[in-house]
């Protein structure tokens, strides 16, 4: 089942007594959601990705637009007629019945010819459990299971009666961590053996990163990119969505771009060309900096930390927008600072920028131009260009 | 120091057991021994002989069974209804928007007025006489029904008018505790019924009514003693001698065997209390049970 948004709109009115605009959650979205594939919508808290998620489900309507599901306009079917299944982020169990009769509920309001009797439930029931792996706790009540079960439950019920479109609306958020990495990839299998088309909503970029086939980065209820999850990455439309994925976040400069030559501060770092005089953010990911005793980024070094594989180097800036540029480089790379370096290996930051002759120490880095981006300083749209 | 730590607890329990048995439990073992006396007389605080005939002359007094029925009758009439109006008009209540808490303090409002007073107006909206039909006559006569003496008139008016006063009286209580019942149902329940297909007289069935359970079940279990205990709505309505008017109830009956006219006979009277008593107790516990069932904490 795919599932097409044309112009869709959701406008909720201002409460503030005095008056004022009323707050836009989804603005104007176009897209389409082809059949079978896992979507992740991501964007800060408040951007209203789960609005989204509620108009596809039906619980709330749209105030301009439409929903469809393959040809079918679903925008005036209400959410107890478009069998979607829904994974609240609570999870929204039903705490009076047993997960056997939590599960079985949808099947309940089945009518007509798709009416079950009670054995054929259970079955299903079971069959679904088997597949969330929950099959052996069925007698018992949701208040007597553990976050991760209940959350199995949650996606059992929204199974069993074959969704055509399942949507979740942050369901990892109250796992723990090893919890949530090992739900995620379940619900990436379950999600490819059913082959049911799935939104799932998350604040989390890596949640999103791992799992989905496709991501749509959204703020303020408008859609910043949709992308494969590696092109959202590597390829990203503007500095909100640069700075939204990956981690350690992006370190993003205050920067210039002069006669094809672009300057960080004052630093000569890149020529590039295809990219007009302006000013600019450059956006460099951590790995996108390269140890370089005559590159063009200088910087104060503050710190090693060692990694294992990787070494993360801290250094400030005096364009960087944040406190500390965090850059990832190799380690067997920095194994000459972190063995001479001002704060050593272990103990990172004592004297930041200090070294062992008490003089402030200076590194420099090169940058390479795939992990380097440049943003309008106004639009804060990307700019392509090409090195010279 | 243990021997020690035992005395210290009882010295610290010694108040409320002090206060505790001389208000609740020396009237209560005083009653049972009341209700055994044969023959008590309070002038002298003679009796001639212990056993059941206290019991005996209560259940084959006349007014006792008048008093019985009355009360069955309102126990049977006005629990289910007061609780099934009390649940409708929580959900109208929960369900509007504009207004909602006008109208929740409106129907609050007779909780906080005088059963009395409030007994009083019945009387008149109700009552017949000479001069007057009194505004309900009048509505009947507008709708081409005869005048009906709902105070001093047949039987079954009288029940009619005792137990719409009874549902009118106890109403604002239990909206007051059906209204936030429904306010504490985790509303994502209704969203996750409702994206299950469910209709909605089903969310109702399947979701809402078994999420206040508890308290439906608190409402009828108190609904249930509060009837049997019933005396003075009666009394508001019919005035003191209520085994004249037929309307007596059993509370009704245990107060006129002590201070009424034909009263000054405390050992029926006690024998009267434990009837009640019992018969309280039995359908609190057959309630319990039904309750095993259907209440979900």
């Amino acid at each position: 089942m795919k599932i097409v948004l044309e112009n869709l709109t959701k406008r909720f009115p201002n409460r503030n007594k005095k008056g004022g605009e009323d707050v836009i959650a989804v603005d104007n979205f176009n897209f389409e959601i082809p059949d079978g594939k896992l979507i992740g919508l991501l964007g800060p808290s408040g951007c209203g990705k789960s609005t989204a998620l509620n108009l596809i489900s039906g619980l709330e309507t749209p105030t301009e637009g439409k929903i469809f599901f393959d040809d079918e306009d679903m925008t005036d079917v209400p959410a107890e007629k478009r069998g979607v299944g829904l994974v609240f982020q609570s999870y929204a169990l039903y705490p009076h019945l047993t997960v056997m009769h939590n599960i079985t509920f949808p099947l309940e309001n089945l009518r007509g010819s798709k009416k079950m009797t009670r054995h054929e439930m259970e079955e299903k029931a079971y069959e679904v459990a088997k597949l969330v792996q929950i099959d052996h706790l069925m007698e018992r009540k949701p208040n007597e299971l553990s976050g991760g079960q209940q959350q199995r439950v949650a996606i059992a019920r929204a199974l069993v009666k074959i969704p055509k479109v399942l949507l979740l609306d942050e369901p990892l958020s109250n796992l723990d961590a090893r919890l949530r990495l090992q739900t995620r990839e379940e619900i990436r299998r379950i999600q490819r053996e059913t082959g049911i088309t799935t939104v799932f909503v998350t604040h989390d970029q890596e949640e999103a990163m791992s799992i989905s086939d496709m991501i749509v980065v959204m703020k303020d209820g408008v859609i910043q990119q949709i992308d494969r999850p590696q092109a959202v990455y590597d390829d990203p439309k503007n500095l909100f969505v640069a700075k939204f994925l990956g981690t350690p976040a992006i370190n993003v400069f205050v920067g210039s771009v002069k006669k094809g030559t672009l300057y960080i501060g004052d630093d000569e770092v890149m020529k590039v060309k295809g990219c007009g005089d302006r000013k600019v953010y450059v956006g460099v990911r951590p790995e996108g900096f390269i140890i370089d005793e005559n590159g063009g980024l200088r910087c104060k070094l503050n710190g090693v930390e060692v990694m294992g594989r990787d070494t993360s180097i801290l250094s400030a800036h005096y364009a960087h927008e944040g406190e500390i540029i965090r850059s990832i480089v190799a380690s067997e790379d920095a194994a000459h600072i972190a063995d001479d370096g001002p704060a050593g290996a272990n103990e990172t930051a004592d004297e930041p920028g200090q070294n062992k002759n008490g003089k402030a120490a200076e590194i420099r880095f090169s940058l390479r131009p795939k992990k380097t981006f440049i943003f309008d300083r106004e639009t804060e749209e990307r700019i392509p260009f090409e090195t010279a | 120091m243990k021997k020690n730590n035992d005395l210290k607890s009882w010295l610290y329990l010694l108040p409320a057991i002090l206060f505790l048995g001389a208000f609740m439990v020396y009237p209560l073992i005083d009653v049972m021994i009341y209700s055994v006396e044969e023959g008590y007389n309070s002038a002298s605080q003679s009796y001639y002989d212990v056993g059941l005939y206290n019991f005996s002359y209560v259940l084959h007094d006349p007014y006792f069974l008048q008093a019985l029925k009355n009360t069955f009758i309102l126990v049977i009439i006005t629990v289910p209804l007061s609780t099934t109006i009390a649940l409708l008009i929580s959900l109208g209540l929960t369900s509007i928007k504009k207004l909602k808490h006008l109208f929740q303090t409106i129907y609050f409002l007779p909780y906080v007025t005088n059963t009395l007073a409030v007994g009083l107006v019945f009387m008149i909206l109700f009552k017949k006489t000479a001069y007057t039909d009194g505004l309900v006559n009048v509505l009947i006569n507008l709708f081409g029904g005869e005048s009906v003496d709902f105070i001093d008139g047949p039987y079954w008016a009288k029940m009619f008018v005792l137990c719409f006063y009874t549902i009118w009286i106890v109403l604002p209580f239990k909206i007051l505790i059906l209204t936030s019942a429904l306010a504490s149902v985790n509303e994502t329940l209704y969203k996750a019924a409702r994206i299950d297909g469910t209709s909605k007289a089903g969310i109702f069935f399947k979701i809402t009514l078994p999420m206040i359970s508890p308290m439906i079940f608190y409402l009828v279990i108190t609904g249930f003693i509060g009837a049997f205990k019933a005396y003075s709505d009666s009394v508001a309505l019919f005035g003191t001698d209520l085994n004249a008017a037929g309307m007596n109830t059993i509370v009704g009956y245990v107060y006129d065997m002590l201070y009424g006219d034909s009263g000054g006979y405390p050992s029926y009277a006690s024998a009267a209390a434990l009837i009640l008593f019992a018969i309280v107790l039995t359908i609190t516990v057959i309630n319990l049970m039904i309750s095993r069932k259907n209440v979900h904490y």
